[in-house]
């Protein structure tokens, strides 16, 4: 009989191995469909018209106009007259026309008439913004920081933080709808298959097995992919009203005006050290905005807690677009004003921060050795001992360099998961799991676990997702994926595997608990001569399939991991242009299953990471309330030629493979900021306090400094 | 960062250059860089006109000058080798056309204008932002979309590397770049990792799969050539 457990590290045959990813041919070819690229017989296209006002009084809604619009099938009204628009881009109206271009010339003859009222939409601190526009966070304190402040030998002080940013998926939010009498279909760009199904069963008050949504692929979502979301139901409803299938996908400006923002956090920080470089105080007051609904409470400190601590934090009510779950939600902010904090504190012992980090490393908690390994793994890599100096030796000419490191932490487990695996008489296999695959290579994981479990290559296994009407799997957010389905995937394939050994036992003479699948055989564990093919043994099946089911279990899987980043920066002290000369990963996952597309999720989150460290941010004008970048020139993301060195390496082996499954999306991307910006600090001499870390920012630190005669 | 394509390449400090340029030569048989660029401005407003019911006085004044639309236009494209006709109207962009009319949906729209290059495609074997270029303007050239490169189930040599390295995750950019990098190839057959890196920055990517695209495209390079780089 098979078991579930993982196999040990000299019985695997597939996992650990690099695969390439399977739906990589279909990507690579343009022949693979998005919900962005369904087109339907008779199919609409849709458009919403939003508010240009950041806070108003929504007075009337005409679309007497907009409605007589050439090619126009259908509108809808989304908001209703007489309540207030929080923050521009609010979904006032939706309509749908026969072509994309008269859907848009109809919006423009949509009229709205507005009481506008007072709005905030700057970035401020709490005092800034005043009475009615905060609310409390959590307050929290452990031993006495205030003693222990007082008898620090060094003391330093700062503000550190992360401006709003947004998700700018590549395939902007949207869906096709299609009734077909009362049943729906939709293929969506969604994170949530399962999920979506019955948000939308509940929206438009039609039963769950009613609705049916498909996401094959989707072109990015980083966390902002989770709903239905207003235009889900809206599409649906203008398909139902104008009887034809109907695709509404965001243009551009919406995509980055309402789909997405990572919320800001910035935060004052008093922190004391010992002579020796012990950590022994921290004392913190954060605030930040996520838009007008407030926002969660940071963990701060990130990952290195001080023994005597104070933490307070407050959000901020703004009139901007609400904020998503962004890739590892409130860590890469947190880490920043926590790791520059703490660099800055190194800084002024002197001590080298790699030296600071590695006698403090207690203070992180369980997984302290790990973070000893992975940051002298890390050092290793970038040479810190040999390149590292202190700030204020930097040689002389306009070009300086520095060095900066960071660590990390993020949970995983797994996300609950339903799986059925198929064997058919004809020696086929299929496995089908509600879950979707965002690019991270789930499909590929799928039929890697199935083929370890039959001993079949990856191609023997068809991998059918992204279905509503195949098993519920769970929303892929929080690295929760990978964990949910190869440990649905595992169980499942186990089952059918043990049934089809009892089928076959009594051919091979043996028992069912003696029989093994390996090697594309069915065989005798101890005498391998007594054995049938994988095909042979499914042909004892007759005409009847074995069909299987699994469940996610915590067996297979675990939760809580650690990274440590180094980066080396040059910086033009002269145009304050910050280049990436290299960027190290150490990352552990517990048992890694794909090698190659683990390091692509580190690689993707290193540029993701240097993208929100130097260039991006969503920029709004308190004057209009509006936002000023919503489009890919101004809004900022890295190209090829901005990225630098990356390598990355994942801690496996004894210590970490037998922690079973834990997932990646997250941790790598949680660092960069904060090891750029130390980086670019050591390089300097100054810390710019705020990311993105622009050209400007760096000119304004310099200046600072220089006024003060400190660097 | 910089591109080599020809339309609507990007300046080097990342904005977005003069307007996509339509062939001067192509005169004889389509549109000239001045009349594309007139009609454009007319049709590209006629949706305001129209709703303002100023339409006539715009058509009228334009009348000495070649003008189309702005209803539906009857016109042939050549993609992949195969002609098409359909009727659009002249402010219709390339990529919808590809996309909309014709259910050819290998290249994506992002941006919709010139800037991330996920809609790139081939005319006349250069590459173009199918998003700039209007559909009425690519009569007479020999487009190629990424369909083109190879026949249902088989791969392009540069998709085959992108693969290989997997330089793809969500996968919304990748035809763009598999269109850039074979465009690319042709004029720079034997490119260095700095070349490259410098040549292909009309793509962008949001999932971080730079490090893939390079090596995919150093290795393509030498898999077109046989094997001689």
């Amino acid at each position: 009989m098979a078991d579930y457990h993982w196999p040990p590290a000299d019985k695997r045959f597939l996992i650990g191995k690099s695969f390439t990813r399977l739906d990589g041919p279909a990507k690579s070819s343009g022949r693979a469909k998005y919900a962005y690229d369904i087109n339907r017989r008779g199919m609409l296209y849709g458009k919403m018209v939003l508010s240009p006002h950041a806070h108003a009084k929504v007075k009337s809604i005409d679309t007497a106009a907009a409605e007589r619009m050439p090619g126009v099938r259908a509108v809808l009204v989304m908001f209703e007259p007489g309540k207030e628009v929080l923050w521009a881009g609010q979904e006032i109206v939706a309509l749908a026309a026969d072509t994309e271009d008269q859907a848009r010339d109809a919006a423009r003859a949509v009229k709205i008439d507005y009481e506008v009222l007072p709005h905030l939409v700057s970035d401020v601190t709490p005092e800034k913004a005043g009475a009615g526009r905060t609310s409390a966070g959590s307050e929290a304190k452990e031993g006495d920081p205030d003693a222990a402040m007082a008898a620090a030998d060094v003391k330093v002080e700062g503000t550190y933080g992360a401006g709003i940013i947004t998700h700018c998926c590549l395939e902007a939010h949207g869906q096709v709808t299609e009734w077909e009498a009362d049943k729906l279909t939709m293929w969506a760009s969604s994170q949530n298959v399962t999920g979506i199904a019955g948000e939308m069963s509940k929206a438009l008050s039609i039963p769950a097995s009613n609705v049916r949504t498909i996401t094959q692929y989707m072109g990015g979502g980083f966390g902002s992919k989770f709903g239905a979301d207003p235009w889900g139901p809206a599409c649906a409803n203008l398909s139902k009203k104008a009887g034809r299938p109907v695709k509404m996908m965001l243009e551009r400006d919406q995509e980055l005006i309402e789909a997405g923002a990572r919320p800001s956090i910035y935060a004052k920080v008093r922190l004391g050290a010992k002579k020796d470089g012990t950590l022994v105080a921290w004392d913190s007051e954060s605030w930040g905005t996520s838009g007008p609904q407030g926002g969660g409470n940071p963990p701060i400190p990130y990952v290195m807690r001080a023994p005597n601590r104070r933490t307070k934090h407050t959000a901020v009510l703004t009139n901007t677009g609400p904020g998503r779950a962004w890739r590892a939600p409130n860590h890469p902010q947190s880490c920043v004003i926590t790791m520059c904090a703490l660099d800055d504190l190194a800084a002024a012992i002197p001590m080298d921060p790699l030296d600071f980090f590695l006698k403090n490393i207690e203070f992180t908690g369980e997984r302290g050795k790990s973070y000893h390994e992975e940051l002298l793994k890390a050092a290793d890599m970038i040479e810190w001992k040999k390149k590292w100096r202190p700030r204020s030796t930097q040689d002389s000419g306009p070009v300086k360099r520095g060095l900066g490191l960071s660590i990390h932490t993020w949970g995983g487990g797994g996300h609950q998961s339903n799986a059925t695996c198929t064997i058919h008489p004809d020696g086929s296999v299929e496995i089908n799991i509600g879950s979707q695959d965002l690019g991270t290579g789930t499909r590929t994981i799928i039929a890697l676990v199935a083929g370890e479990t039959f001993g079949l290559p990856l191609s023997a296994i068809t991998v059918n997702i992204g279905d509503s009407r195949y098993p519920a799997s769970g929303a892929s957010g929080g690295s929760t994926t990978v964990g949910g389905v190869s440990a649905s995937t595992r169980r499942a394939a186990t089952n059918a595997l043990n049934e089809l050994l009892a089928k076959v036992a009594p051919y091979l003479d043996a028992k069912p608990d003696d029989l093994e699948a390996a090697e594309g055989m069915v065989r005798v564990a101890q005498n391998p001569g007594r054995a049938m093919t994988w095909s042979q043994a499914c042909a004892k099946l007759g005409a009847a399939p074995i069909s299987a089911a699994g469940q996610r279990s915590l067996d297979l899987i675990s939760s809580g991991v650690g990274g440590a980043q180094m980066a080396e920066v040059t910086v033009d002290t002269e145009t304050g242009i910050v280049h990436i000369e290299e960027i190290v990963a150490v990352q552990d996952c517990g048992l890694v299953l794909n090698q190659k597309t683990a390091e692509s999720q580190v690689f993707g989150a290193l540029i993701m990471g240097v993208t929100y460290a130097l260039y991006e941010e969503k920029l709004m004008d308190e004057q209009t309330g509006l936002c000023l970048n919503p489009d890919m020139e101004f809004y900022k993301l890295a190209g090829l030629a901005d990225i630098g060195k990356f390598r990355v390496h994942m801690m496996t082996g004894p210590g970490y493979d037998e922690r079973g499954v834990i997932g990646l999306g997250e941790p790598p991307v949680v660092s960069p900021g904060a090891a750029i910006s130390n980086a670019v600090a050591n390089a300097i001499g100054v810390r710019v306090p705020t990311i993105p870390i622009t050209p400007a920012k760096v000119l304004a630190a310099l200046e600072g400094a220089a006024s003060t005669g400190r660097a | 960062m910089s591109d080599e394509r020809d339309p609507a390449s990007r300046d080097p400090l990342g904005g977005t250059s003069s307007p996509p340029e339509i062939e001067e030569r192509e005169d004889a048989k389509g549109f000239s860089r001045r009349s594309f660029l007139k009609g454009a401005g007319i049709t590209v407003s006629a949706g305001v006109i129209a709703a303002e019911g100023l339409l006539e006085t715009a058509t009228a004044t334009a009348a000495d000058s070649k003008v189309v639309g702005p209803g539906p236009v009857a016109i042939t494209l050549k993609i992949n080798g195969k002609e098409h006709s359909l009727e659009v109207e002249p402010r219709v962009t390339l990529l919808d056309a590809l996309r909309d009319r014709l259910d050819i949906t290998g290249a994506k729209k992002v941006c919709d204008r010139g800037t991330c290059g996920a809609c790139t495609v081939m005319m006349g074997g250069k590459a173009v932002y199918s998003c700039s270029v209007l559909a009425i303007a690519a009569q007479n050239s020999e487009i190629t979309t990424i369909e083109g490169l190879a026949a249902e189930g088989q791969l392009s040599p540069v998709s085959e590397a992108f693969v290989e390295h997997d330089a793809q995750q969500c996968g919304f950019c990748t035809p763009g770049f598999v269109m850039a990098v074979t465009a690319y190839l042709k004029q720079h057959p034997n490119p260095t990792y700095e070349e490259v890196t410098q040549g292909l920055g009309g793509n962008l990517c949001r999932c971080g799969t730079y490090m893939g695209v390079r090596e995919a495209a150093l290795d393509a390079a030498k898999r077109l050539s046989g094997g001689r780089a």
